[in-house]
């Protein structure tokens, strides 16, 4: 297994927990099994996540109200948090959770 | 990838939560749009050559009904004059830049624009109301005003009808928290898909039954701009309570939205219980429940330098304007 390059994204408001920057390139280390999104998660909280991870994670996944685009795919056909990450994949998150 | 549920060959992009569809990008724009045409043809929504005003705030929701509204209206021909209404509450950092994709939204789908401050129109901005009131109870005064400058704006813009991005689970939330609140007025009139404010101008909500996520989805493939930031008073909002909880449920259930929709609309209030009736604002003649609505009791607060005054029980503000009886130095004369 070697490290995996990946593009992880951040939308409608989501941004704001990490730097306020929309797209962050990501080098994810090689490690035995294979990463999964469950594993980016925990990735994200230690590594990206600047402040308020209650307003990002809740329990082992996404807060309720986030949504996950793999490759501009809904992760819901992809197995949500055990899909697992290619090289070259892109990662979106969007926040709903805000006015309209 | 899974094919798209309607089999026209293409792979899937997204699981409708609505319906548990799979469907590709075309479909999906299809369904969505075709949804909201159903909506509007099935409540009667809007009379044929009508002039409609837009609520919009730049925000997802009044974006994605600005576009959907033009683009239905051009391919079956409803017919409307349509044009976007927007409000200034006066929020640093946030309504000053929203107000900047309104701007874009004017552009881009060639629509007429309309903005009404709250500055013009009370004399007071939100910043300089939080600054008075602090950070409690922020959203009575917004709310209570914005709806009176929308009503307001419809009138100067002489439309027939005043459209909100009001999604699903907007409403599914509203439901929850009167419950939660005991407010049976509310309870009563907030799954309605036309409400009317007694002067003549109702307010639809064409997006009632959409999905929040759909919307997202909706303006993420269609790429539209909107804004994205929650606004800065709103983390001390009760709304939030319900929302926490809609979404824990939605998480479940998905179905769970549209079902309290319809536990909302089927509602009957026991007969016995205390209703109010509309009447008019005796003091600037807009539509009130009171004898003074809540947007002059808010202001006549302000001004007086008792913030409290208008939230709470309006028994206690009957006594308080008993006791004043002030006429002549009320500072709320908007006609």
């Amino acid at each position: 297994m070697s490290n995996i390059h990946i593009t992880v994204e951040f939308g409608g408001g989501a941004e704001l927990l990490f730097d306020n920057k929309k797209a962050h390139p990501v080098t994810l280390p090689a490690k035995e099994k294979h990463w999964i999104i469950k594993d980016l998660l925990t990735w994200i909280k230690d590594n990206l996540l600047k402040e308020r991870p209650e307003l990002f994670l809740q329990d082992e996944s996404v807060r309720p109200g986030i949504l996950v685009l793999i490759n501009d795919t809904d992760w819901e056909l992809m197995d949500t948090v055990n899909y697992v990450i290619q090289e070259n994949d892109r990662i979106l998150f969007i926040s709903t959770l805000h006015g309209g | 990838m899974p094919p798209c549920s309607t089999k026209c060959g293409k792979n899937a992009i997204l699981k409708r939560p609505k319906t548990g569809d799979v469907l590709c990008k075309e479909c999906f724009f299809e369904a969505f749009e075709n949804e909201i045409h159903f909506t509007i043809t099935r409540a009667k929504l809007f009379k044929p050559n009508s002039k409609v005003a837009i609520a919009a705030s730049g925000g997802k929701d009044s974006t994605v009904l600005a576009y959907v509204l033009k683009l239905l209206n051009q391919k079956y021909d409803y017919k409307l004059d349509l044009t976007l209404l927007s409000i200034d509450e006066g929020i640093t950092g946030y309504r000053d830049d929203s107000l900047e994709t309104v701007k874009q939204n004017r552009d881009d789908y060639e629509m007429p624009l309309k903005i009404m401050s709250y500055k013009d129109l009370y004399g007071w901005t939100m910043d300089e109301i939080v600054a008075e009131i602090g950070r409690k109870n922020n959203c009575t005064f917004c709310g209570v005003f914005r709806r009176q400058a929308l009503d307001r704006g419809a009138v100067l813009l002489k439309v027939d009808y005043l459209a909100t991005g009001h999604n699903a689970d907007d409403i599914a939330e509203t439901v929850l928290m009167n419950i939660l609140r005991g407010d049976l007025a509310r309870l009563s009139r907030c799954s309605a898909i036309i409400t009317d404010s007694g002067d003549g101008i109702p307010r639809v909500k064409p997006l009632k039954y959409t999905y929040e996520k759909e919307i997202v989805m909706y303006a993420y493939f269609r790429k539209l701009v909107y804004f994205s930031t929650e606004c800065v008073f709103a983390p001390n909002a009760y709304r939030g309570h319900a929302r926490v909880l809609l979404k824990d449920l939605e998480k479940i259930d998905p179905s769970v939205i549209m079902n309290i929709i319809q536990s909302g609309e089927s509602l009957k209030i026991n007969e016995s219980a205390n209703m109010p009736t509309l009447r008019k604002c005796t003091r600037c003649g807009y539509v009130s429940s009171q004898e003074v609505c809540k947007a002059c009791v808010l202001l006549e607060g302000l001004n007086k330098g008792l913030p409290k005054l208008g939230i709470g029980k309006s028994s206690k503000v009957k006594k308080f304007i008993q006791e004043k009886n002030c006429k002549t130095d009320c500072l709320c004369n908007n006609k």
